[in-house]
């Protein structure tokens, strides 16, 4: 197991997990999202093939209501 | 005809929209409530903010995204809660990401937790960055015409002076320099934050805005709604009155009936 910081809390997961997994495994799979790891974005095309490492840092966003 | 000035749509980044009525989407009751407002609004560009996803609470939740048809509405998303250059860019290419390529975004780089004062110095610099970067961007900025120039110099494709602090409803605090920033402008000028009511934005469209950005004051009325109604009327009405000219002012009566013909 693995320790990264997912939108600002420590979780575990397994090695070399993908993005899509860590996806998968939160219910996200379907939803209208981008993704973070270490302020570089990660295009959801490259989603299959990005693993995480040790202590990196997820973030995981969406559209929500805002204005100013 | 007398010379009135061409009541063209209003065009940014080369879309052209018919309402000059751009509306948040933060602060409603619920998502029914955002919906009835926005249309009601007949606002064609909607801003939305970038926020984490809540990881494992409410996953059913109806998503924003789905309830804003993309064929209705042009999004804006806002970096509404930036404090830095850093914040402000790195929300913008999220908000990208998050919409297949989308250019469009509405950069605010604040500087004051009380007053949310945009920080111009942060603001040039992040704008600069965005713009190099190949975004359209519609940049909320105070009412200093100077700073209103050098953000259109840069390449912003719309300038937005506050009226009066975002949420305070205060109304056109100083309507001398948004004139002056629109007399100066060769991009579109939109009143962004600070409008309380329907006259307020019929006074910002009457001075020659291109337009009005507002949430709080349709989310906060009692009923969001009807004002949302009332905001599209006012600002029809204000640009109307903008393009027809309005009367000299006169100190004394004029009257409008003829003399002429009088029996009495």
């Amino acid at each position: 197991m693995i320790t990264i910081v997912l939108n600002g809390s420590d979780k575990q997961v397994k090695n070399n997990i993908s993005v899509s997994q860590l996806l998968e495994e939160l219910d996200l799979s379907e939803k209208r999202l981008a993704v973070e790891i270490n302020q570089q974005i990660v295009p959801r095309s490259s989603f299959s093939d990005h693993t995480l490492n040790e202590k990196d840092n997820v973030e995981i966003v969406q559209a929500i209501g805002g204005g100013q | 005809m007398p010379d009135t000035p061409p009541n063209k749509p209003l065009e940014i980044a080369g879309k052209t929209y018919n309402s000059r009525l751009l509306v948040g989407t933060g602060k409603y009751k619920d998502n029914e409530e955002t919906q009835l407002a926005l249309e009601a609004s007949g606002a064609e560009i909607i801003t939305i903010a970038i926020r984490r996803t809540n990881i494992g609470q409410n996953p059913d939740e109806p998503n924003l995204l789905d309830i804003l048809p993309s064929d209705r509405y042009t999004l804006l998303p806002n970096t509404a809660g930036c404090y830095t250059v850093d914040d402000a860019v790195r929300t913008c290419r999220l908000a990208r990401e998050l919409l297949d390529g989308h250019k469009l975004v509405k950069l605010e780089v604040l500087g004051d937790e009380k007053t949310l004062f945009p920080d111009a110095i942060q603001t040039l610099k992040a704008a600069q960055i965005l713009v190099d970067d190949g975004f359209d961007v519609m940049v909320y900025t105070n009412d200093d015409p100077l700073i209103a120039k050098e953000l259109e110099r840069i390449g912003c494709v719309a300038v937005m002076p506050l009226a009066a602090p975002i949420g305070s409803g205060l109304g056109i605090r100083n309507p001398y320099n948004i004139l002056t920033i629109i007399e100066n402008a060769e991009v579109p000028i939109l009143v962004d934050a600070g409008v309380g009511t329907a006259s307020d934005a019929a006074i910002a469209m009457e001075l020659g805005c291109d337009g009005i950005l507002m949430n709080t004051a349709i989310a906060a009325a009692q009923n969001p709604v009807l004002m949302a109604s009332a905001m599209k009327k006012a600002i029809e009405g204000g640009r109307e009155a903008y393009l027809a000219g309005r009367m000299p002012k006169k100190r004394f009566a004029s009257a409008s009936s003829p003399i002429e013909g009088t029996f009495f």
